[in-house]
């Protein structure tokens, strides 16, 4: 490709992302089928902006697809996902199952041979992981039980893949066959060998898969750790994104040699890393990828769409998208009730679920390689599957807006339990040096989860040992700290060492999470009145209390008794707190008069200690001091 | 109407059944403070310019705590030890609490009748409070007889709800009568006084 050629393509993409997406944000139709319109716009049956270079397009952006699913492992513990087993091998498997036998039926009944037909059954019964998981998450419906639901289902299609892409040269075998039989001899026996799944020999191949997945999930749990710990060291941010990015793609490559679903294999690299304590940096380094990829992704199936096709046999076409929506809704629907799912969700499901999926696209063309069906069988095969993807936003928004509505005062009893996830902690401790260390290891203390944010490598490795939630990052940085969970946890202890970021955190902090308690260490007064003058007044100033108790160790050396010393240093933090709001209205005024820094600090000081020269420490002591009794009794004495 | 100061101390409402309860429901009523002292003072270190502005304030001051070793609750001790200052309090210039009335409030898992001389406590609750009584009168103040919520440990939830509106009750009724001296005078407990003539 040559340059020129490269930037007016980037050009054109996104341009017509930047233009359709927010527009069909702020239409309420959601980012997916923003994307999906623009395809269509700059494809070549509208505005004619792309050609056949979309295909090409199309499978590098598959990618993101990629990517998406190795970030959703690293939502994803094993734990979690052993406890879904049953919907993902249940209600997953039935619906591939129960598709396929119904589709393939149907392809029958239109004169398909039968091992035509079973493949067609397969091809369609998986649905789309780009466009449902994206549409989910951005309607923030991944974690309600029918948003499971469709994970657990989409799950076990990813896997259903590796079988079907192992069956497909069999059927083809077999086709070819019956084809053979009818006179119509082919010689293409090589193409049935092409892919690699079927290079090697069976057993073989067997054992290299699985020494894969161990290498995976042996280099995830015990030896990535080290290799980010020290690439963090250096401080070198893009090779941290350059690092998490290598390990994507390797393992995808690894996955396409071996001939598993790179998804797939993403998917457990993910979840092998679900507990490093650099998830956290990973996920935020990937995700903008991950999205920009998927909206090429979405333009190109977009652009895909023939309309050429569409125009020459509308009926069939139509024909086509309505049985495949229909027969993959009505089987959700049923499997919904086997599986007890609320009227509402049951819909919500079959809904979201009743398109083709993007590895309909890469079946047809593996199956139009091992020649199993004609080439108009596969373009009608893809213009159905690229209509039913594009119509699933619409679908969805018709659901939400017209069919949930009815459902909704039934759910509100039944609900709740939903978004209720065991990992969330309801703290988090930006900072974890000296300061915020003591902090955390109170609350440990007291069963307390806490979540660490820390840009120490050193720090992170000793921690970890003990059990610890730590992650490595800058916790200014916004993404990581809603990827901590910042809009579900209760308080946020702020003790990064960086007073301008502290603060720049904390403005951010009180705009964007209002329900966050922020809890703020200052460095010094001035600090805590940069504080102050952001109206953030839960801030302690760190060596104060400590400095208070050495003074107060002073004074026992000097003769003052155990419980003198410690009404007198209490006594004088009290003292402390009421003058400090008096201090601050000084800064401020100091600080509206341009008076220099140190100048002020001058002020300050010299403010205090005459403050503290007028206050008697023995005011508070004075229930203990009998010299006003005895002078009233002498009194009594002498007058009377 | 008077103004009443109820001090309260329990240092964990978090296991508490039966005062949690009773705070809670006379927290919101007019021209009542509730001051609870281990809330306000975690580390014992009584401001004692703002209890003391508060006794000012008030017509009506209330100690209401559970029975610790036939006595009060620490911090109790130490409000009093601090607060009730020589020339504040009592004393030939110690005017400030002059004519106010004191009550305590009490619950205590024994009985009645554990309080009693033939009793497993040997003494009535009013005798264990001699004390408490003592200091409010050299404060010259007017001790009240005792408000007490016995069997504490025994009681069902919805025991507890009918205790909790009785002392809203009991707190209303302090709050806008004026009290017979003379009928009081004759009651062990405020509880005989506040409800004679009910069930109670």
């Amino acid at each position: 490709m040559h340059n020129q050629d490269f930037f007016n393509q980037a050009f054109v993409y996104l341009m017509a992302a930047v233009v359709s997406v927010p527009l069909a944000k702020k239409l309420g139709l959601g980012s997916v089928l923003g994307y999906l319109l623009a395809g269509i716009a700059i494809g070549p049956f509208a505005l004619g902006m792309i050609g056949q270079d979309g295909t090409d397009i199309m499978h590098f952006a598959e990618f993101g697809v990629v990517m998406m699913l190795f970030l959703i492992g690293l939502e994803l513990k094993p734990s979690l996902l052993w406890k879904m087993r049953g919907s993902i091998f249940g209600l997953g498997g039935l619906q591939v199952l129960v598709t396929t036998i119904v589709i393939a039926g149907g392809s029958m009944f239109f004169k398909h041979s039968f091992s035509q037909a079973i493949s067609i059954g397969l091809i369609l019964a998986i649905s789309s992981t780009a466009i449902v998981i994206q549409s989910l998450a951005e309607k923030k419906l991944l974690k309600t039980e029918s948003g499971k639901s469709a994970f657990s289902v989409l799950l076990f299609q990813d896997i259903a893949v590796i079988p079907i892409l192992a069956v497909l040269p069999l059927l083809a075998q077999n086709a070819m066959k019956n084809r053979n039989e009818h006179g119509a001899a082919v010689k293409l026996h090589d193409a049935v060998v092409q892919h690699d799944v079927s290079v090697l020999d069976g057993w073989l191949q067997l054992l290299v898969i699985i020494g894969l997945v161990v290498a995976i999930i042996l280099t995830g749990r015990f030896i990535s750790r080290h290799i980010f710990r020290f690439i963090a060291s250096t401080g070198i941010r893009e090779i941290f994104t350059a690092a998490a990015l290598l390990m994507v793609i390797s393992i995808a490559l690894a996955m396409e040699k071996v001939g598993l679903s790179p998804a797939l294999g993403t998917f457990l690299a993910g979840m092998v890393l679900a507990d490093n304590e650099y998830r956290h940096e990973i996920e935020t380094d990937i995700e903008p990828f991950k999205g920009l990829l998927l909206g090429l992704f979405f333009i190109a199936v977009g652009a895909g769409i023939d309309f050429k096709l569409f125009f020459q046999k509308p009926f069939v076409v139509l024909f086509l998208l309505g049985s495949l929506i229909i027969v993959k809704f009505i089987v959700l629907l049923v499997l919904g009730k086997l599986f007890r799912l609320g009227a509402g969700k049951g819909i919500s499901l079959a809904m979201t679920l009743a398109q083709g999926g993007e590895f309909a696209f890469v079946l047809i063309s593996f199956s139009q390689q091992n020649n199993l069906f004609s080439n108009d069988t596969a373009s009608l095969l893809i213009i159905t599957v690229a209509l039913s993807m594009a119509i699933t936003p619409v679908l969805l928004i018709i659901n939400e807006k017209l069919i949930q509505p009815l459902y909704v005062k039934r759910q509100n009893s039944e609900q709740e339990a939903d978004n209720i996830d065991e990992d969330d902690s309801p703290v988090i401790i930006a900072g974890f040096g000296r300061f915020g260390l003591i902090a955390g290891r109170l609350l440990i203390a007291n069963g307390i989860k806490t979540i660490v944010l820390d840009n120490n490598p050193k720090n992170i490795q000793i921690l970890r040992k003990f059990g610890l939630k730590v992650y490595y990052g800058d916790a200014s940085r916004p993404d990581l700290l809603h990827a901590a969970g910042a809009d579900k946890a209760k308080v946020l202890i702020l003790a990064i060492d960086d007073k301008e970021k502290s603060l720049e955190i904390a403005e951010y902090v009180k705009r964007k999470y209002p329900h966050l308690k922020l809890l703020a260490r200052a460095i010094d007064l001035r600090h805590l009145f940069e504080y102050f003058s952001k109206d953030i007044r839960t801030v302690k100033v760190e060596v104060f209390d400590s400095a208070v108790e050495v003074g107060k160790t002073a004074l026992k050396e000097l003769g003052f008794t155990n419980y003198q010393a410690n009404r007198a240093a209490l006594t004088f933090k009290e003292h402390n707190r009421n003058n400090i709001p008096v201090l601050y209205e000084h800064w401020l005024e100091d600080k509206k008069k341009y008076i220099r820094e140190a100048r002020r600090y001058a002020n300050e000081l010299e403010e205090q200690l005459i403050a503290e020269k007028e206050h008697s420490i023995h005011d508070s002591d004075s229930a203990w001091d009998s010299t006003t009794i005895r002078e009233e009794i002498n009194d009594r004495l002498k007058g009377k | 109407m008077n103004k009443i100061l109820i001090l309260f101390a329990h240092p964990a409402i978090h296991k508490s059944r039966v005062n949690a309860k009773m705070i809670e429901v006379v927290s919101g009523l007019n021209s009542v403070t509730v001051n609870n002292l281990y809330q306000e003072y975690p580390d014992f270190f009584i401001n004692i310019k703002k209890e003391q502005q508060l006794l000012v304030q008030h017509e009506i001051v209330i100690w209401h705590h559970p029975l610790y070793w036939h006595s009060a609750p620490s911090i109790i001790k130490e409000w009093f030890d601090l607060v009730l200052q020589h020339n504040f309090a009592y004393g030939k210039n110690g005017n400030a609490l002059r004519g106010k009335k004191a009550i305590s409030v009490i619950t205590t898992g024994g009985s009645k009748e554990a309080y009693s001389k033939k009793g497993h406590n040997k003494y009535t609750i009013p005798q264990f409070l001699l004390g408490i009584k003592q200091s409010a009168i050299l404060c010259k103040m007017s001790y009240l007889p005792p408000y007490v919520v016995h069997g504490t440990h025994l009681l069902e939830e919805s025991d507890i709800s009918k205790i909790a509106r009785d002392y809203e009750q009991a707190i209303i009724a302090l709050r806008d009568n004026e009290l017979d001296m003379i009928e009081l005078g004759k009651c062990t407990y405020l509880n005989d006084y506040l409800f004679k003539g009910t069930d109670k």
